[in-house]
Protein backbone atom coordinates (compact mmCIF):
# COMPACT_ATOMS: atom_id res chain seq x y z
CA UNK A 1 0.00 0.00 0.00
CA UNK A 2 1.47 3.45 -1.11
CA UNK A 3 5.45 2.74 -0.28
CA UNK A 4 6.54 5.67 -2.09
CA UNK A 5 4.57 8.17 1.14
CA UNK A 6 8.13 8.96 1.99
CA UNK A 7 8.07 11.14 -0.47
CA UNK A 8 4.27 12.91 -0.09
CA UNK A 9 5.90 15.86 2.19
CA UNK A 10 9.62 16.59 1.09
CA UNK A 11 8.81 18.46 -2.49
CA UNK A 12 5.89 20.41 -0.81
CA UNK A 13 8.55 22.16 1.48
CA UNK A 14 10.41 23.14 -1.25
CA UNK A 15 7.00 24.67 -3.23
CA UNK A 16 6.67 27.50 -0.65
CA UNK A 17 9.65 29.15 -2.42
CA UNK A 18 11.36 30.81 0.38
CA UNK A 19 14.71 29.48 -0.33
CA UNK A 20 14.86 28.28 2.98
CA UNK A 21 16.27 25.03 3.38
CA UNK A 22 14.01 22.35 5.87
CA UNK A 23 16.97 20.58 7.20
CA UNK A 24 16.78 21.47 10.75
CA UNK A 25 12.73 21.40 11.10
CA UNK A 26 12.13 18.01 8.74
CA UNK A 27 13.93 15.59 11.98
CA UNK A 28 10.40 16.94 13.81
CA UNK A 29 8.30 16.80 11.18
CA UNK A 30 9.57 13.59 9.97
CA UNK A 31 8.36 12.23 13.27
CA UNK A 32 4.89 12.45 12.65
CA UNK A 33 4.61 11.25 9.06
CA UNK A 34 3.88 7.97 9.32
CA UNK A 35 0.81 7.83 11.46
CA UNK A 36 -0.46 11.48 9.65
CA UNK A 37 -0.22 9.21 5.95
CA UNK A 38 -2.15 6.30 7.69
CA UNK A 39 -5.04 8.13 9.22
CA UNK A 40 -5.20 10.57 5.85
CA UNK A 41 -6.25 7.31 4.24
CA UNK A 42 -9.89 7.13 3.11
CA UNK A 43 -12.01 4.97 5.70
CA UNK A 44 -9.29 5.75 8.22
CA UNK A 45 -11.30 8.26 9.97
CA UNK A 46 -12.27 6.59 13.34
CA UNK A 47 -9.00 6.43 14.43
CA UNK A 48 -7.31 8.94 16.28
CA UNK A 49 -3.26 9.96 16.08
CA UNK A 50 -1.57 7.83 19.15
CA UNK A 51 1.37 9.69 20.72
CA UNK A 52 4.32 8.66 19.85
CA UNK A 53 5.52 8.83 23.28
CA UNK A 54 2.92 6.23 23.87
CA UNK A 55 4.13 3.63 20.94
CA UNK A 56 7.54 4.04 22.01
CA UNK A 57 7.09 3.01 25.86
CA UNK A 58 7.65 -0.65 25.63
CA UNK A 59 5.11 -1.57 28.49
CA UNK A 60 2.32 0.34 26.54
CA UNK A 61 3.00 -2.86 23.73
CA UNK A 62 3.15 -5.74 26.62
CA UNK A 63 2.24 -9.06 24.47
CA UNK A 64 1.50 -7.69 21.21
CA UNK A 65 5.23 -8.86 19.79
CA UNK A 66 2.83 -12.49 19.43
CA UNK A 67 0.69 -10.62 17.16
CA UNK A 68 2.97 -8.54 15.15
CA UNK A 69 6.23 -9.62 13.16
CA UNK A 70 9.16 -8.04 13.14
CA UNK A 71 7.91 -6.16 16.14
CA UNK A 72 11.05 -3.69 16.64
CA UNK A 73 11.68 -2.90 12.60
CA UNK A 74 7.72 -1.90 12.61
CA UNK A 75 7.41 0.20 15.72
CA UNK A 76 10.19 2.05 13.58
CA UNK A 77 8.27 2.20 10.30
CA UNK A 78 5.36 3.51 12.58
CA UNK A 79 7.45 6.25 14.31
CA UNK A 80 9.25 6.71 10.97
CA UNK A 81 13.01 6.12 12.58
CA UNK A 82 13.60 3.30 10.07
CA UNK A 83 17.06 3.78 9.02
CA UNK A 84 16.61 5.05 5.53
CA UNK A 85 19.93 3.33 4.31
CA UNK A 86 18.37 0.03 5.03
CA UNK A 87 16.93 -1.67 1.92
CA UNK A 88 13.90 -3.47 1.18
CA UNK A 89 12.15 -4.61 -1.34
CA UNK A 90 8.64 -3.88 -2.18
CA UNK A 91 7.47 -7.46 -0.99
CA UNK A 92 9.37 -6.69 2.35
CA UNK A 93 7.52 -3.30 2.07
CA UNK A 94 4.58 -4.54 2.00
CA UNK A 95 4.33 -7.45 4.69
CA UNK A 96 6.10 -4.71 6.92
CA UNK A 97 3.14 -1.92 6.35
CA UNK A 98 0.20 -4.94 6.56
CA UNK A 99 2.33 -5.57 10.44
CA UNK A 100 2.23 -1.60 10.65
CA UNK A 101 -1.45 -1.46 10.36
CA UNK A 102 -2.24 -4.25 12.58
CA UNK A 103 0.21 -2.95 15.27
CA UNK A 104 -0.76 0.56 14.89
CA UNK A 105 -4.29 -0.34 15.27
CA UNK A 106 -3.72 -2.55 18.77
CA UNK A 107 -1.96 0.13 20.06
CA UNK A 108 -4.68 2.38 19.53
CA UNK A 109 -7.86 0.20 21.14
CA UNK A 110 -5.52 0.53 24.25
CA UNK A 111 -4.46 4.29 23.77
CA UNK A 112 -8.15 5.37 23.52
CA UNK A 113 -8.97 3.77 26.54
CA UNK A 114 -6.12 6.19 28.28
CA UNK A 115 -6.85 9.55 29.13
CA UNK A 116 -5.31 11.46 26.75
CA UNK A 117 -6.71 9.08 23.98
CA UNK A 118 -10.46 9.28 25.64
CA UNK A 119 -10.17 13.18 24.70
CA UNK A 120 -9.00 12.99 21.72
CA UNK A 121 -12.44 10.95 20.90
CA UNK A 122 -14.27 12.79 22.57
CA UNK A 123 -13.81 15.66 20.26
CA UNK A 124 -13.75 12.94 17.21
CA UNK A 125 -17.14 12.06 18.88
CA UNK A 126 -18.77 15.76 19.45
CA UNK A 127 -17.87 16.12 15.43
CA UNK A 128 -19.80 13.21 14.54
CA UNK A 129 -16.57 11.68 13.37
CA UNK A 130 -18.61 8.30 14.03
CA UNK A 131 -21.51 8.99 12.44
CA UNK A 132 -25.14 9.23 13.31
CA UNK A 133 -27.76 6.73 14.67
CA UNK A 134 -29.79 5.50 11.83
CA UNK A 135 -33.15 4.71 15.00
CA UNK A 136 -36.00 7.65 13.86
CA UNK A 137 -36.61 7.91 17.16
CA UNK A 138 -32.61 8.34 18.20
CA UNK A 139 -32.59 12.17 16.17
CA UNK A 140 -29.03 11.71 15.07
CA UNK A 141 -27.83 10.88 18.31
CA UNK A 142 -24.00 10.44 17.74
CA UNK A 143 -22.41 6.80 17.43
CA UNK A 144 -18.87 5.79 19.03
CA UNK A 145 -17.02 2.58 17.62
CA UNK A 146 -17.24 -0.42 19.30
CA UNK A 147 -14.90 -3.68 18.95
CA UNK A 148 -17.03 -6.91 19.20
CA UNK A 149 -13.74 -8.82 20.02
CA UNK A 150 -10.46 -7.83 21.54
CA UNK A 151 -8.70 -10.21 18.53
CA UNK A 152 -7.69 -9.18 15.51
CA UNK A 153 -9.66 -11.34 12.46
CA UNK A 154 -12.82 -11.55 14.65
CA UNK A 155 -15.21 -8.94 13.87
CA UNK A 156 -15.57 -5.54 12.07
CA UNK A 157 -15.96 -2.48 13.55
CA UNK A 158 -19.51 -1.59 14.63
CA UNK A 159 -21.07 1.90 15.98
CA UNK A 160 -22.42 1.67 19.38
CA UNK A 161 -25.63 4.25 20.21
CA UNK A 162 -25.63 5.18 23.72
CA UNK A 163 -29.28 6.60 23.28
CA UNK A 164 -30.75 3.08 22.36
CA UNK A 165 -28.04 1.12 23.46
CA UNK A 166 -27.94 -1.16 20.73
CA UNK A 167 -24.86 -1.69 17.89
CA UNK A 168 -24.60 -1.06 14.26
CA UNK A 169 -23.15 -0.93 10.91
CA UNK A 170 -21.38 1.54 9.71
CA UNK A 171 -22.52 2.75 6.92
CA UNK A 172 -19.94 3.22 4.32
CA UNK A 173 -18.21 -0.36 2.66
CA UNK A 174 -14.67 0.94 3.61
CA UNK A 175 -15.41 1.52 7.34
CA UNK A 176 -17.01 -1.85 7.26
CA UNK A 177 -13.53 -2.89 6.65
CA UNK A 178 -11.61 -2.22 9.60
CA UNK A 179 -11.20 -4.53 12.10
CA UNK A 180 -12.85 -4.06 15.30
CA UNK A 181 -9.95 -4.99 17.68
CA UNK A 182 -8.39 -1.66 16.70
CA UNK A 183 -11.39 -0.40 19.13
CA UNK A 184 -12.10 -3.12 21.38
CA UNK A 185 -15.05 -3.66 23.32
CA UNK A 186 -14.34 -1.36 26.20
CA UNK A 187 -13.73 1.63 24.88
CA UNK A 188 -17.28 2.74 24.93
CA UNK A 189 -18.04 1.75 28.15
CA UNK A 190 -15.11 3.60 29.41
CA UNK A 191 -16.20 6.33 27.20
CA UNK A 192 -19.54 6.88 28.83
CA UNK A 193 -18.19 6.41 32.10
CA UNK A 194 -15.56 9.20 31.46
CA UNK A 195 -17.68 11.84 30.12
CA UNK A 196 -20.90 11.07 31.66
CA UNK A 197 -21.76 14.03 32.80
CA UNK A 198 -21.52 15.87 29.08
CA UNK A 199 -22.47 12.38 27.02
CA UNK A 200 -25.13 10.11 28.29
CA UNK A 201 -28.57 11.02 27.13
CA UNK A 202 -32.01 11.00 27.73
CA UNK A 203 -33.05 7.87 26.45
CA UNK A 204 -36.15 7.79 24.26
CA UNK A 205 -39.07 5.50 25.56
CA UNK A 206 -41.46 6.03 21.92
CA UNK A 207 -40.80 3.11 19.55
CA UNK A 208 -43.21 2.15 16.42
CA UNK A 209 -45.66 -0.37 16.45
CA UNK A 210 -46.72 -1.59 12.39
CA UNK A 211 -50.39 -0.40 11.77
CA UNK A 212 -53.16 -0.83 8.84
CA UNK A 213 -54.99 1.74 8.58
CA UNK A 214 -54.19 2.89 12.07
CA UNK A 215 -54.61 -0.44 13.84
CA UNK A 216 -52.35 -1.66 15.03
CA UNK A 217 -50.76 -5.30 14.08
CA UNK A 218 -51.31 -7.80 16.97
CA UNK A 219 -48.30 -9.60 17.18
CA UNK A 220 -46.06 -6.65 17.42
CA UNK A 221 -48.38 -4.75 19.69
CA UNK A 222 -48.68 -7.54 22.05
CA UNK A 223 -44.54 -8.03 22.18
CA UNK A 224 -44.37 -4.14 22.62
CA UNK A 225 -47.12 -3.88 25.57
CA UNK A 226 -44.54 -6.68 26.97
CA UNK A 227 -41.18 -4.54 26.50
CA UNK A 228 -43.03 -1.86 28.10
CA UNK A 229 -43.61 -3.75 31.13
CA UNK A 230 -40.34 -4.78 31.00
CA UNK A 231 -39.42 -1.37 30.94
CA UNK A 232 -42.16 0.31 33.93
CA UNK A 233 -40.63 -3.06 36.09
CA UNK A 234 -36.91 -1.55 35.64
CA UNK A 235 -37.60 2.30 36.06
CA UNK A 236 -39.51 1.12 39.78
CA UNK A 237 -36.65 -0.63 40.63
CA UNK A 238 -34.08 1.80 39.89
CA UNK A 239 -36.44 4.55 41.61
CA UNK A 240 -36.97 1.82 44.48
CA UNK A 241 -32.99 2.17 44.80
CA UNK A 242 -33.02 5.95 44.87
CA UNK A 243 -32.44 6.49 41.19
CA UNK A 244 -34.44 9.64 39.40
CA UNK A 245 -34.92 7.97 35.65
CA UNK A 246 -37.14 10.83 34.68
CA UNK A 247 -35.72 12.92 32.37
CA UNK A 248 -32.21 13.08 33.10
CA UNK A 249 -29.06 12.09 31.95
CA UNK A 250 -29.04 8.30 31.28
CA UNK A 251 -33.30 8.36 32.74
CA UNK A 252 -36.33 8.03 30.10
CA UNK A 253 -37.90 11.11 28.36
CA UNK A 254 -41.00 10.77 30.76
CA UNK A 255 -42.61 12.61 33.68
CA UNK A 256 -42.31 11.83 37.05
CA UNK A 257 -45.83 10.01 37.32
CA UNK A 258 -44.14 8.02 34.11
CA UNK A 259 -46.18 9.09 31.38
CA UNK A 260 -44.19 9.90 28.16
CA UNK A 261 -42.87 13.90 27.63
CA UNK A 262 -43.84 15.23 24.37
CA UNK A 263 -40.75 14.33 22.14
CA UNK A 264 -38.57 17.29 21.57
CA UNK A 265 -39.27 18.70 18.38
CA UNK A 266 -35.72 19.66 17.40
CA UNK A 267 -33.08 17.16 18.94
CA UNK A 268 -30.93 20.73 20.21
CA UNK A 269 -34.13 20.85 21.92
CA UNK A 270 -33.72 17.66 24.11
CA UNK A 271 -29.85 18.54 24.64
CA UNK A 272 -30.95 22.10 26.66
CA UNK A 273 -33.79 20.47 28.39
CA UNK A 274 -30.59 17.50 29.98
CA UNK A 275 -28.42 20.23 30.74
CA UNK A 276 -30.92 21.89 32.76
CA UNK A 277 -32.38 18.94 34.71
CA UNK A 278 -28.54 17.97 35.57
CA UNK A 279 -27.93 21.67 36.85
CA UNK A 280 -31.45 21.07 39.04
CA UNK A 281 -29.67 18.12 41.01
CA UNK B 1 -42.97 18.46 -29.74
CA UNK B 2 -44.36 16.60 -32.48
CA UNK B 3 -46.34 12.98 -32.24
CA UNK B 4 -43.02 10.49 -31.17
CA UNK B 5 -42.92 6.86 -32.35
CA UNK B 6 -45.01 4.71 -30.00
CA UNK B 7 -41.53 2.38 -29.68
CA UNK B 8 -39.76 5.16 -28.20
CA UNK B 9 -42.37 7.09 -26.22
CA UNK B 10 -41.57 7.49 -22.55
CA UNK B 11 -44.33 7.96 -20.53
CA UNK B 12 -44.10 10.32 -17.96
CA UNK B 13 -44.52 7.21 -15.34
CA UNK B 14 -41.80 5.86 -16.16
CA UNK B 15 -39.78 8.60 -16.67
CA UNK B 16 -40.18 9.92 -13.23
CA UNK B 17 -39.92 6.68 -11.95
CA UNK B 18 -36.13 6.71 -13.98
CA UNK B 19 -35.04 9.66 -12.04
CA UNK B 20 -32.12 9.87 -9.79
CA UNK B 21 -33.20 9.20 -6.09
CA UNK B 22 -36.86 8.19 -7.21
CA UNK B 23 -35.80 4.40 -7.19
CA UNK B 24 -38.09 3.55 -4.59
CA UNK B 25 -40.87 3.99 -6.42
CA UNK B 26 -43.29 1.41 -8.83
CA UNK B 27 -44.80 2.19 -11.99
CA UNK B 28 -48.47 2.59 -11.03
CA UNK B 29 -51.03 1.07 -13.51
CA UNK B 30 -52.32 3.16 -16.37
CA UNK B 31 -55.57 1.05 -15.47
CA UNK B 32 -55.28 2.26 -11.81
CA UNK B 33 -55.14 5.94 -12.31
CA UNK B 34 -58.44 5.86 -14.94
CA UNK B 35 -60.50 4.29 -12.44
CA UNK B 36 -61.75 7.76 -10.97
CA UNK B 37 -62.67 5.81 -7.83
CA UNK B 38 -59.35 4.91 -6.98
CA UNK B 39 -58.63 8.52 -6.53
CA UNK B 40 -61.70 9.73 -4.15
CA UNK B 41 -60.63 12.97 -2.10
CA UNK B 42 -57.06 13.87 -4.18
CA UNK B 43 -58.89 16.19 -5.69
CA UNK B 44 -59.01 18.47 -2.63
CA UNK B 45 -55.58 17.71 -1.17
CA UNK B 46 -54.23 18.62 -4.93
CA UNK B 47 -54.21 22.05 -6.83
CA UNK B 48 -54.16 22.16 -10.46
CA UNK B 49 -55.61 18.76 -10.01
CA UNK B 50 -56.90 17.68 -13.47
CA UNK B 51 -54.08 19.15 -15.79
CA UNK B 52 -51.94 17.38 -12.92
CA UNK B 53 -53.74 14.12 -13.97
CA UNK B 54 -53.44 14.93 -17.53
CA UNK B 55 -49.72 15.04 -17.05
CA UNK B 56 -49.46 12.09 -15.46
CA UNK B 57 -51.46 10.10 -18.12
CA UNK B 58 -49.61 11.91 -20.91
CA UNK B 59 -53.13 13.82 -22.24
CA UNK B 60 -53.28 16.67 -23.80
CA UNK B 61 -54.51 19.41 -21.67
CA UNK B 62 -57.99 20.34 -22.11
CA UNK B 63 -57.00 24.11 -22.02
CA UNK B 64 -53.36 25.66 -22.49
CA UNK B 65 -51.68 25.92 -19.59
CA UNK B 66 -49.60 29.13 -19.09
CA UNK B 67 -46.46 29.19 -18.77
CA UNK B 68 -46.25 30.84 -15.37
CA UNK B 69 -48.16 27.79 -14.13
CA UNK B 70 -46.02 24.97 -15.52
CA UNK B 71 -44.05 24.60 -13.06
CA UNK B 72 -46.97 24.34 -10.37
CA UNK B 73 -48.73 22.14 -12.30
CA UNK B 74 -45.39 19.90 -12.66
CA UNK B 75 -45.40 20.06 -8.94
CA UNK B 76 -49.03 19.15 -8.48
CA UNK B 77 -48.37 16.25 -10.77
CA UNK B 78 -45.27 14.87 -8.37
CA UNK B 79 -47.45 14.96 -5.28
CA UNK B 80 -50.65 13.66 -6.92
CA UNK B 81 -48.69 10.75 -8.44
CA UNK B 82 -47.01 9.86 -4.79
CA UNK B 83 -50.52 10.30 -3.19
CA UNK B 84 -51.74 7.44 -5.89
CA UNK B 85 -48.71 5.72 -5.38
CA UNK B 86 -49.25 5.33 -1.75
CA UNK B 87 -52.46 3.83 -3.02
CA UNK B 88 -51.70 1.37 -5.50
CA UNK B 89 -48.81 -0.29 -3.32
CA UNK B 90 -51.75 -1.79 -0.64
CA UNK B 91 -53.41 -3.44 -3.67
CA UNK B 92 -52.07 -6.23 -4.92
CA UNK B 93 -50.56 -5.80 -8.19
CA UNK B 94 -48.94 -2.84 -6.41
CA UNK B 95 -47.56 -4.79 -3.42
CA UNK B 96 -46.12 -7.70 -6.02
CA UNK B 97 -44.23 -4.97 -7.81
CA UNK B 98 -42.92 -3.94 -4.33
CA UNK B 99 -42.20 -6.73 -3.68
CA UNK B 100 -40.03 -7.33 -6.57
CA UNK B 101 -37.77 -4.42 -5.38
CA UNK B 102 -37.79 -5.60 -1.39
CA UNK B 103 -36.94 -8.98 -2.50
CA UNK B 104 -33.75 -7.50 -4.36
CA UNK B 105 -33.18 -5.33 -1.73
CA UNK B 106 -33.83 -2.51 -3.11
CA UNK B 107 -34.40 -0.64 -0.28
CA UNK B 108 -31.55 -1.51 2.22
CA UNK B 109 -30.89 -3.73 5.02
CA UNK B 110 -31.32 -3.30 8.86
CA UNK B 111 -28.32 -1.01 9.77
CA UNK B 112 -29.16 -2.76 13.30
CA UNK B 113 -25.67 -5.18 13.40
CA UNK B 114 -28.17 -7.98 15.35
CA UNK B 115 -30.72 -7.98 12.84
CA UNK B 116 -28.22 -9.61 10.65
CA UNK B 117 -29.42 -7.43 6.88
CA UNK B 118 -32.67 -8.15 7.26
CA UNK B 119 -34.35 -6.23 4.39
CA UNK B 120 -36.15 -2.68 4.59
CA UNK B 121 -39.83 -1.54 3.50
CA UNK B 122 -40.55 2.21 3.07
CA UNK B 123 -42.94 3.99 5.26
CA UNK B 124 -44.43 7.01 5.65
CA UNK B 125 -44.93 8.48 9.30
CA UNK B 126 -47.90 10.66 8.14
CA UNK B 127 -50.20 9.97 5.45
CA UNK B 128 -50.34 13.83 4.67
CA UNK B 129 -47.80 15.04 2.24
CA UNK B 130 -45.17 17.88 3.42
CA UNK B 131 -44.89 16.62 6.59
CA UNK B 132 -42.55 13.72 7.16
CA UNK B 133 -39.72 12.01 4.71
CA UNK B 134 -39.77 8.52 3.74
CA UNK B 135 -38.57 6.52 6.42
CA UNK B 136 -37.17 2.45 6.78
CA UNK B 137 -39.31 -0.31 8.58
CA UNK B 138 -37.04 -3.59 9.66
CA UNK B 139 -40.16 -6.35 10.28
CA UNK B 140 -37.91 -8.16 12.51
CA UNK B 141 -37.03 -5.10 14.86
CA UNK B 142 -39.95 -3.40 14.09
CA UNK B 143 -38.14 -0.01 13.95
CA UNK B 144 -37.61 2.64 12.20
CA UNK B 145 -34.69 3.58 10.28
CA UNK B 146 -33.38 6.88 8.06
CA UNK B 147 -32.59 5.81 4.82
CA UNK B 148 -28.55 5.70 4.66
CA UNK B 149 -28.24 8.03 1.12
CA UNK B 150 -28.61 11.40 1.63
CA UNK B 151 -30.79 11.32 -1.97
CA UNK B 152 -33.81 9.73 -0.04
CA UNK B 153 -34.24 12.42 2.39
CA UNK B 154 -36.33 14.77 0.05
CA UNK B 155 -38.66 12.12 -0.41
CA UNK B 156 -42.64 12.41 0.92
CA UNK B 157 -43.31 9.58 3.45
CA UNK B 158 -47.06 10.36 1.90
CA UNK B 159 -46.39 8.80 -1.18
CA UNK B 160 -45.73 5.28 0.62
CA UNK B 161 -47.73 5.65 3.37
CA UNK B 162 -48.03 4.59 7.13
CA UNK B 163 -50.24 1.13 6.27
CA UNK B 164 -47.97 -0.20 3.29
CA UNK B 165 -45.08 -1.99 5.50
CA UNK B 166 -48.06 -3.73 7.77
CA UNK B 167 -50.00 -4.41 4.75
CA UNK B 168 -47.26 -5.91 2.98
CA UNK B 169 -45.71 -7.92 5.85
CA UNK B 170 -49.35 -9.72 6.10
CA UNK B 171 -49.76 -9.95 2.43
CA UNK B 172 -46.34 -11.99 2.72
CA UNK B 173 -46.32 -13.36 6.08
CA UNK B 174 -43.51 -11.45 7.16
CA UNK B 175 -45.25 -10.25 10.11
CA UNK B 176 -43.99 -11.92 12.86
CA UNK B 177 -40.95 -10.01 15.09
CA UNK B 178 -37.95 -11.71 14.89
CA UNK B 179 -35.69 -9.89 17.77
CA UNK B 180 -32.01 -10.68 18.51
CA UNK B 181 -31.06 -9.08 21.49
CA UNK B 182 -27.71 -7.01 21.27
CA UNK B 183 -24.71 -7.85 23.45
CA UNK B 184 -24.19 -5.96 27.06
CA UNK B 185 -21.42 -3.28 26.93
CA UNK B 186 -18.68 -4.45 28.59
CA UNK B 187 -15.98 -3.05 30.16
CA UNK B 188 -12.54 -5.07 30.08
CA UNK B 189 -15.59 -8.09 30.52
CA UNK B 190 -17.22 -7.07 33.06
CA UNK B 191 -20.65 -6.18 32.67
CA UNK B 192 -22.03 -2.53 33.80
CA UNK B 193 -24.68 -2.32 36.98
CA UNK B 194 -27.88 -1.37 36.04
CA UNK B 195 -27.11 1.34 38.97
CA UNK B 196 -24.24 2.90 37.55
CA UNK B 197 -24.66 6.38 35.79
CA UNK B 198 -24.18 4.47 32.72
CA UNK B 199 -26.16 1.44 33.46
CA UNK B 200 -28.23 0.05 30.31
CA UNK B 201 -31.72 1.40 30.39
CA UNK B 202 -32.91 0.80 27.11
CA UNK B 203 -32.48 -3.20 27.05
CA UNK B 204 -36.66 -3.62 26.81
CA UNK B 205 -36.48 -2.27 23.76
CA UNK B 206 -35.18 -5.44 22.10
CA UNK B 207 -36.40 -7.89 24.64
CA UNK B 208 -38.33 -11.07 23.53
CA UNK B 209 -39.61 -13.28 26.65
CA UNK B 210 -37.29 -16.29 26.83
CA UNK B 211 -37.82 -17.55 30.44
CA UNK B 212 -40.31 -19.34 31.33
CA UNK B 213 -41.87 -16.96 34.53
CA UNK B 214 -41.23 -14.15 30.99
CA UNK B 215 -43.29 -16.15 28.65
CA UNK B 216 -46.37 -16.44 31.26
CA UNK B 217 -46.63 -12.67 31.33
CA UNK B 218 -46.49 -12.48 27.94
CA UNK B 219 -49.62 -14.49 27.98
CA UNK B 220 -51.07 -12.34 30.35
CA UNK B 221 -50.20 -8.99 29.31
CA UNK B 222 -53.40 -9.10 26.41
Amino acid sequence: MAPEHHQFAQPQQDVDGDGDEYISDSGSDFNEQWIDWFLGIKGNEYFCDVDVDYILDKFNLTGLNTEVEKMSKVIDMITDGLDEEYEIGDKERDHLEANANKLYGLIHQRYIITTKGLNKMHLKYKNADFGYCYRVYCELQHLLPIGLSDHVGVSTVKLYCPKCEDIYNPKSSRHAQIDGAYFGTTFPGMFLQTFAAEVMPVHPVERYIPKIFGFNIHQYAKLARWQELQRNKQIKRLTESGINVANVMNGYNINPDGSPLKPPVVSSGSRSRMRSSRSDK
Amino acid sequence: MGENDSSDFETWISNFCSLYGHDYYVEVGQDFIEDDFNLTGLSSIVPYYKEALDFILDLEPEHEIKIKDQALVQQSAEVLYGLIHARYIITKPGAQLMNEKYSKGQFGCCPRYACNGSKLLPIGINDTPGVETVRLFCPDCFDLYLPTSSRYLNIDGAFFGSTFPGFFIKMYGLDNPNLRPSDDLKIFGFKIHEGSNVGSRMKWLRATPSTDEELREFDEVD
